[in-house]
């Protein structure tokens, strides 16, 4: 704050300190050159004015000392600079390994929102403040992206693909929750609050909440409704415990993991990628189901075990 | 500028020659072409000025003061669309480059007169299709034309606007080939690479960004089309297509296209800053090589605009190497800039006075660049109002001072006629402060987190919003100051010399304005560029 006006966003997640600490940095630099650009040539300006217009002036040809030093000192900043930021880009890009999972579908102009235990939220996310959060993300239309500047966090909502982005809230109180890319008319409204709370607080917000079922066991009633379980249950198909993150082995002896992604185009394109041993029947789900409703099959899927994971990183 | 006495004007010169539209329409003297983009290029310019007016306008208040948003966003699209490609990339190397290139080498014209002429006219059909978008509905997707939205979403003009952007393409594509060829082929004896003015290194490096580069959008523009027309799968992952395919080839271009406009103002600022302190460029071998450096790596760097689409984290580690490469060239061409003055005979006419402003302004937007190509800032500050503050002091401080500056510059030897220089210097001092005032305010506001790209927005941003919309017109005034005493010049400004600023270029050596055939005799060249000062130059 600056007489009464915001110079910075507010601080509120882990990485937002070390992000500023850099921005600081960079402003210094800025600045530093800027002036001293600025008041060389200021200088020059007033000290070389012409006097008369037959002033001729000594030659010079350049420099090499000096050619170096000017591309050597740059080169300098921004080698630090690049390796300052990229260590902390890399630190941040991975979400660490108990971060509670959150769904989030954009669609035009809103963003939908779902915890693991079922409660559904438009446009506001409640979250506890000190734990992980990460979110795992897509779009039923066109591109949005998810941006906290309290936060310091930003990644597109891309159709067809998930992203995730995590973060873990240091300050209870709310926060601006914007859509970063432009994705239509109404795109300066898709607009909400991320809602930090107390733990307590949010259990009891959680609880107080209209309950539906856990993600998870929404998916289960789909796997049920939609009947999966003919061939995934019956060996016509691959079965579905351990499957989350594992090594699967397709016809054309490639391997993949199972991450969301791939059980994503799984469901909507089965013949994309067809697992060995396998006969390719399975129907495409595509314009059944809602991309709700495949997040909660996913997360039912990945209540199934995921012990392969656990035992290759062993 | 010389008080001496008008040099009697020699009788005939390119602009009397001939008389009447068709004599203009027709006409394959490259210097002509050079007005009728000139002509054109300003009426762009003040159609993408005038949705830049509405747009600041209606951001004085948070929830809008003028439009709806449907409307605020087909401002930002056509204000886009009209600056980036019917301004900024036609602006220096069509109006000064085709007028300059081939006097600056002694030539008579171009390699290739007539398809020089087609050029503008392809230009204008490019124009055509966009006001069309414009004049039938808009378009809302912003200049970038991203997919999904652009192919499957978006209503309104889109294929009318996007091509638009495909037609005038092959206007800059056939442009930057006749330069090639030009300016390798027709140089006068003597003329050596090392010994060429280094506005035309700059626009060699611009031209072939522009080959290269240009193709890779009209693909992109293409397979838009054959999407939205024809629901090809390519860009909708709902038809199987991936939407991150088109942020790859538009950047491919667009990333470059950046340089397109702002290698000819570094250009037009070795002319300037040597002519106005009487001095040769400061380490001229180091600032020519910046300018091929610059053109070379913008072809790696696109991936900058990608970090936050879900791109691979390696990749964008490679591109945020690469992005932070580019600051070196660009160091360089600054600081040679700025020692060019040191010892220097320094005058502080009009011309002068935008190319300091230049590279005030071009050190400011270039060092805010690190913040983008860093990593971790970026996420922060990607898609907010920091960007658009970015690129405004890259593309108006630089480009557009560069442009005024060159127009100011060489005005007498393309109209044979003077401006006053005194509203000059006051309307360049006005355009820098009203730039500072306008676009300063939104890196505050980009960094407190404001998207671009918002008809409404949070309360907390509208102190800042009301400041930029201030700025923004006081530079209009800006703008308008020159636009009357160019046209008041163009009929009662005093006749023009040969050489008004005692520069050293060879179009300084034909008359003011320069006969059809540019020489009466075709020169040679003994001596390098900027032999400022009779004496030996040495060696510090």
């Amino acid at each position: 704050m600056w007489f009464g006006f915001p110079l910075r966003p507010e601080q509120a997640s882990t990485i937002a300190e070390g992000i500023d600490n850099l921005y600081y940095f960079l402003t210094a630099i800025d600045l530093f050159f800027t002036a001293v650009i600025f008041l060389t040539i200021f200088y020059f300006m007033v000290r070389y004015r012409r006097r008369s217009q037959q002033d001729t002036p000594e030659q010079i040809e350049g420099s090499l000392p000096l050619e170096i030093l000017w591309s050597v000192v740059p080169l300098v900043l921004v080698v630090v600079t690049f390796v300052w930021s990229t260590s902390l880009f890399i630190r941040n890009a991975r979400p660490p390994e108990a971060a509670t999972e959150i769904f989030v579908v954009g669609k035009q102009w809103m963003w939908q929102l779902q915890h693991p235990e079922g409660v559904r939220e438009i446009n506001e996310l409640h979250v506890p403040v000190g734990r992980p959060i990460k979110l795992t993300m897509t779009s039923e239309d066109v591109i949005h992206d998810f941006f906290i500047p309290a936060f310091r966090v930003k990644k597109d909502v891309v159709p067809g693909k998930y992203t995730s982005l995590w973060f873990q809230a240091t300050k209870t109180g709310q926060y601006h929750l914007f859509c970063a890319q432009y994705c239509g008319v109404s795109h300066a409204l898709m607009r909400g609050e991320v809602i930090v709370m107390e733990p307590q607080d949010y259990e009891r917000w959680l609880s107080g909440s209209k309950k539906t079922n856990s993600m998870a066991a929404s998916g289960a009633q789909l796997y049920d409704q939609y009947a999966c379980i003919t061939c995934h249950g019956a060996g016509k198909g691959p079965a579905f415990n351990d499957l989350y993150m594992s090594k699967v082995r397709l016809q054309d002896g490639s391997t993949v993991t199972a991450d969301e992604t791939y059980l994503r185009e799984s469901i909507l394109f089965p013949s994309a990628k067809i697992v060995e041993g396998y006969p390719a029947i399975m129907p495409t789900y595509k314009g059944q189901l809602t991309e709700e409703q495949i997040l909660q099959l996913i997360a039912y899927i990945k209540s199934l075990g995921t012990t392969e994971r656990k035992a290759a990183q062993e | 500028m010389s008080e001496t006495a008008v040099e009697t004007s020699p009788g005939v010169h390119y602009l009397n020659v001939k008389y009447g539209v068709k004599s203009w329409l027709l006409t394959t003297d490259h210097k002509r072409i050079a007005l009728l983009y000139l002509v054109s290029i300003t009426f762009f310019f003040m159609v993408g000025g005038i949705s830049a007016v509405l747009m600041r306008l209606h951001l004085i208040e948070p929830r809008g003061a003028l439009l709806e948003p449907a409307t605020y966003n087909k401002m930002f699209s056509m204000h886009g669309i009209i600056m980036v490609f019917f301004f900024l990339i036609p602006s220096i190397p069509a109006v000064m480059g085709n007028f300059l290139v081939p006097i600056m080498i002694g030539a008579r014209d171009v390699a290739f007169p007539r398809l020089n002429l087609l050029s503008w006219y392809i230009y204008i059909l490019g124009g055509l299709f966009t006001l069309y978008a414009i004049l039938a509905g808009g378009v809302d997707t912003g200049w970038t034309f991203y997919t999904p939205l652009s192919t499957t979403y978006a209503n309104g003009q889109v294929m009318a606007a996007a091509l638009g952007v495909f037609i005038t393409g092959f206007s800059s594509i056939l442009t930057g080939l006749n330069f090639i060829v030009t300016i390798h082929k027709m140089r006068v004896p003597g003329l050596t690479w090392f010994r060429l003015p280094l506005f035309l290194w700059a626009i060699y490096a611009t031209s072939i960004i522009q080959v290269l580069g240009t193709p890779v959008v009209a693909i992109a523009i293409i397979l838009v089309g054959l999407e939205r027309l024809f629901h090809v799968g390519v860009f909708d992952p709902a038809l199987g297509g991936d939407p991150i395919l088109f942020q790859h080839l538009f950047w491919f271009y667009s990333h470059p296209a950046v340089y397109i406009m702002i290698l000819p103002s570094m250009g037009v600022m070795s002319e300037l800053v040597t002519c106005f302190s009487k001095k040769r460029i400061f380490g001229y071998s180091f600032v020519a090589y910046s300018s091929v450096a610059i053109a070379v790596i913008s072809f790696l760097v696109w991936g900058h605009h990608m970090y936050v689409s879900g791109q691979s984290v390696y990749a964008s580690l490679v591109f945020s190497a690469l992005s932070f490469a580019v600051a070196i060239p660009s160091a360089i061409k600054v600081f040679n800039w700025t020692a060019t003055l040191y010892r220097g005979s320094v005058s502080y006419q009009a011309p002068m006075l935008y190319a300091m402003g230049f590279i005030g302004l071009f050190t400011m937007g270039g060092l805010t660049g690190l913040f983008l190509a860093s990593l971790a800032t970026d996420i922060h500050l990607h898609d907010t109002y920091f960007v658009i503050a970015h690129f405004h002091y890259i593309m108006v401080g630089g480009a557009l001072m560069g442009y005024l500056g060159g127009l100011h510059f060489w005005w007498p030897k393309m109209t044979g006629r003077l401006y006053p220089d005194g509203w000059a210097r006051f309307a360049a001092l006005v355009i820098f402060i009203g730039f500072n005032l306008t676009f300063m305010p939104q890196f505050v506001l980009g960094y407190l987190g404001m998207p671009r790209r918002y008809a409404v927005y949070p309360e907390e941003f509208q102190v800042l919003n009301v400041m930029s919309s201030a700025g923004a017109s006081i530079l209009g005034v800006g703008y308008l100051i020159p636009l009357v005493y160019f046209i008041w010049s163009m009929r009662y400004g005093p006749a023009a010399e040969a050489n008004p600023w005692g520069a050293k270029g060879l179009e300084w050596q034909t008359s003011s304005p320069p006969p059809t055939e540019n020489f009466e005799q075709a020169p040679t060249v003994t001596e390098e560029a900027y032999a400022y000062g009779a004496m030996e130059a040495r060696v510090v």
